[in-house]
């Protein structure tokens, strides 16, 4: 049962994925990429990793999703038609991207790699938590400044008529 | 073919489709879109490799911070895009060719 969970939750993702990158509506791309996070969230489940799953829905559904609507909502005008888009260079793009997608699955299933088992843990947000305030706290208040940053300079480039 | 491989075929899936949106889009939202495919990817693999390399915390806590990343690069890529288009009246990334009107 799990297992066909998993097969069918991979292939929601890349099916929407795939809509993601094809759809000449810009409006169907976005929903599309937010199904396509929903299910990368539930691959975050299947791979222990609850609370990286809440984070992904809390921040790419809740935050980002809804960005991209309101930048394709204040980019186009609401009242055309046609909010699609056209393509560029398909053919190349594709060919060499099915070159690049063979390379890279011969050399996944090619590499020795190296595993290490483990047992499932009851939780992860305590270990998460440890670690951001132990080992990674420099990069953590580094990440504060970041945001900061990103949000000062988002206002202030999207004011109007300075 | 183990669990690992599969997880990060996903990976390498999502990496090219990701790369296909940016390629061929000419709308800049579109290729916003790929790029958070391709973060997407990779934050598959880090969370991957966490869990089948012994559960180790980094590769979550890694994660943790590509999420923070594509937050901030969102907003400042839409806010610029939204200059664009006021200046353009288009935000096809072929049309504007100067960076001072």
């Amino acid at each position: 049962m799990a297992e066909i969970t998993f097969w069918l939750l991979a292939l929601f993702t890349i099916a929407s994925a795939v809509i993601v990158v094809t759809s000449r509506q810009l409006i169907y791309s976005a929903v599309a990429l937010l199904f396509s996070f929903i299910g990368v969230a539930g691959l975050y489940i299947y791979l222990w990793a609850d609370f990286i799953g809440v984070v992904q829905i809390m921040i790419y559904i809740g935050g980002i999703t809804i960005l991209i609507l309101f930048g394709i909502m204040l980019t186009n005008k609401i009242t055309s038609v046609r909010i699609s888009h056209t393509s560029v260079q398909r053919r190349i793009a594709a060919g060499g991207l099915t070159v690049l997608l063979g390379l890279l699955i011969t050399m996944i299933i090619k590499t020795p790699w190296y595993l290490v088992a483990a047992s499932e843990p009851t939780q992860t947000v305590e270990s998460i938590g440890k670690m951001l305030l132990i080992d990674y706290l420099l990069p953590f208040e580094v990440v504060s400044i970041l945001l900061l940053g990103a949000l000062i300079g988002a206002a202030t480039l999207a004011r109007r008529g300075r | 073919m183990d669990q690992l491989q599969t997880y990060l075929i996903i990976g390498a899936v999502l990496f090219c489709l990701g790369l296909y949106g940016v390629i061929t889009r000419r709308n800049a939202i579109a290729i916003l879109m790929g790029v958070e495919l391709i973060l997407n990817s990779a934050n598959v693999n880090f969370v991957a490799f966490a869990r089948f390399g012994g559960m180790n915390m980094s590769g979550q806590i890694f994660a943790l911070f590509v999420i923070i990343m594509a937050a901030a690069e969102a907003a400042v890529a839409l806010a610029i895009i939204i200059n664009i288009y006021h200046l353009y009246h288009s935000i096809n990334v072929d049309e504007p060719s100067e960076l001072k009107l």
